[in-house]
């Protein structure tokens, strides 16, 4: 093995500088912070999403193909690669899929102070786990499976998007038994697979 | 494999740091590249072809940046490719270098991964604010910590199995003078004693932040015939993918790892891995990664994989099957690199060439990678003899 620190022969020859640079100072970096702005077009199913939210609402597409609920919804579902659009209105409740205690600050979240409970919610008739915030109890109480709610900014704040959900409490319902919790609970196998739904006896 | 035989005929690496000051991003491939003909006895004029791979460009804000390092490459003139599949891309970059050859498309190509982590900001650049989604994912530790905790859940693991591969990857990285860290008084009960990052996930069982870049020279069997050295034979490769968030999906044993490691498993006539694979390098950025993988890919009974870990069978001090012996990416991540670092490595063990942290009559070796959201993933198996 070769040593990391003697620079293979090829490079180890000296570095002789043109006349011009001889004598100046030598920039060992640059800092050029650079920022860009953008106006998202997000797509007929994203808008509606977002739009849903400012309305106090919760929307999913529900796929053709084996009746399965994406959130949020993209217009498609990956699986199959099949449009979707059959709109779909959630529950405000569901139970965490799993969860991380987060000991950072997030840049541009200074309402976040550490630690806080990042999860996938699973909301009741959907398919698939989205992310949220935890709170209304102490971190070390939150449980994969643990049911929770929706809590909504004031009516007056609501906009379209998904921040308009501050975070999501306990509800105080019994748990979800792991092995119901999260993606993995979708049993439906496609268009003849068992429905997941009925499995775990949501709506 | 059809096709083509494949020789792995070099491998070079930087020395990995949190900062390589003293070079650009150009003087940085430059240096793996030349240690990789050096090691192959080869100059630039012997390379057809280079392929090249990276994490996503904003980490360092520099836009394609294969474009300028086409000069620093020796590749003025020749195909260049550009290779992106997140934190899976240096084992991606090697299998296409691999497909040109073994396609007789090109008889020897230098591919390359690197990344210059002090020039940008990863975890950072991994959490941009998303309009359909609430901003509250902290980097990859927050992605990933809540599919660890599933896997201890359901495993029923011990604890502080995490804090022992952390330990382990951090004592082989003293071997590996290459490593970024060499934390000489790091102790057990330090690592058990660090600060909760991601809980469960501690800041000692997270990878570090590393500059470096690593290469490869790759030859057809003429070339590999002609060598005057050993070189490794690679004798299956295989990718495969998947979306990160689907109905039915198993984040901690996914679909496209299993189906991965079969068809590259299969491609080597390998049909128990726990008892013909040597050494293996996996990507394990996150400590609890090595039992999961090692259930992934076959190497233990779902949920079990910990018991490896738990007894030893994983050390490079008396195990069976090794894992990591270099440091693995708990001790260097120069994130574009990374992935090709663990195919390097798993050639170097079966060339007999790995230095204080050799196993000893290593024959075949699983070089493996992972990226995104436990999504991409790229294998190769590499051994002494022609396959």
């Amino acid at each position: 093995m070769s040593d990391p620190d003697v620079p293979p022969s090829a490079l180890s020859g000296d570095v002789t500088l043109p006349a011009v640079l001889r004598d100046v100072e030598p920039v060992r970096s640059v800092r050029t912070p650079i920022r860009l702005e953008y106006s998202v077009t997000a797509g007929s199913a994203a808008e509606a999403y977002l739009r849903a939210y400012a309305e106090k609402r919760i929307v999913g597409h529900r796929s053709p193909v084996d009746g399965a609920v994406f959130i949020p919804p993209r217009g498609v579902d990956p699986r199959y690669g099949q449009e979707t659009a059959e709109e779909v209105e959630l529950a405000h409740t569901g139970h965490v899929g799993s969860f991380c205690v987060t000991h950072l600050p997030i840049p541009g979240r200074s309402d976040l102070v550490p630690p806080y409970v990042s999860a996938w919610i699973h909301l009741d008739g959907s398919a698939i786990g989205f992310l949220g915030l935890v709170a209304g109890c102490a971190n070390e109480d939150v449980r994969i499976g643990m049911r929770v709610r929706a809590v909504w900014k004031p009516d007056g704040e609501l906009g379209p998007t998904s921040e308009s959900i501050l975070h999501w409490e306990p509800t105080g319902e019994p748990d979800v038994p792991f092995e119901r919790a999260g993606n993995r609970a979708w049993r439906a196998g496609g268009p003849d697979g068992r429905d997941g739904r009925q499995e775990r006896g949501d709506a | 494999m059809s096709g083509e035989r494949i020789a792995v005929l070099g491998v070079g690496q930087t020395k990995y740091r949190s900062t390589r000051g003293d070079v650009s991003i150009a003087g940085l491939v430059r240096e793996a590249a030349y240690r990789a003909l050096e090691d192959a006895q080869l100059g630039w004029g012997d390379i057809d072809a280079v392929v090249i791979g990276k994490a996503p460009d904003f980490f360092e804000g520099v836009m394609m940046p294969e474009l300028y390092l086409a000069d620093a490459l020796g590749c003025v003139g020749k195909p260049m490719l550009r290779v992106h599949t997140a934190g899976s891309v240096g084992g991606s970059t090697a299998l296409v270098a691999a497909s040109l050859v073994q396609a007789r498309i090109h008889r020897r190509v230098l591919t390359l991964g690197f990344e210059k982590q002090s020039e940008s900001n990863a975890t950072w650049a991994l959490s941009l604010p998303q309009p359909f989604s609430v901003s509250a994912n902290a980097g990859a530790g927050g992605y990933f910590s809540p599919i660890i905790r599933q896997y201890m859940t359901r495993s029923g693991a011990p604890d502080l199995i995490g804090c022992m591969v952390a330990f382990k990857d951090r004592q082989n990285a003293l071997l590996n003078p290459y490593a970024h860290l060499h934390q000489h008084d790091l102790t057990f009960e330090k690592v058990v004693e660090s600060p909760m990052l991601w809980d469960p996930i501690r800041y000692s069982e997270t990878c570090p932040s590393s500059d470096g870049a690593c290469a490869m020279v790759l030859g057809d069997e003429v070339a590999g015939d002609a060598a005057t050295g050993p070189v490794a034979w690679v004798h299956g490769t295989a990718m495969r993918s998947e979306a990160n968030n689907f109905p039915g999906r198993d984040e901690v044993n996914p679909l496209a790892s299993r189906d991965c490691a079969a068809d590259v498993f299969r491609q080597a006539g390998i049909t128990d891995p726990r008892t013909q694979v040597d050494v293996v390098e996996v990507y394990v950025p996150f400590s609890w990664y090595e039992p999961m993988w090692l259930e992934s890919l076959g190497f233990a009974e779902p949920d079990n994989g910990w018991r490896m870990v738990e007894d030893g069978s994983t050390s490079l001090d008396g195990g069976d099957l090794p894992v990591n012996a270099s440091g693995g990416v708990l001790s260097s991540n120069p994130i574009g690199a990374s992935g090709m670092i663990r195919f390097a490595e798993a050639a170097m063990q079966v060339r007999g060439m790995a230095g204080e942290h050799q196993v000893d009559g290593a024959r075949t070796a699983l070089g493996h990678a992972y990226g995104g959201g436990a999504q991409y993933f790229a294998m190769w198996v590499v051994g002494s003899e022609k396959p």
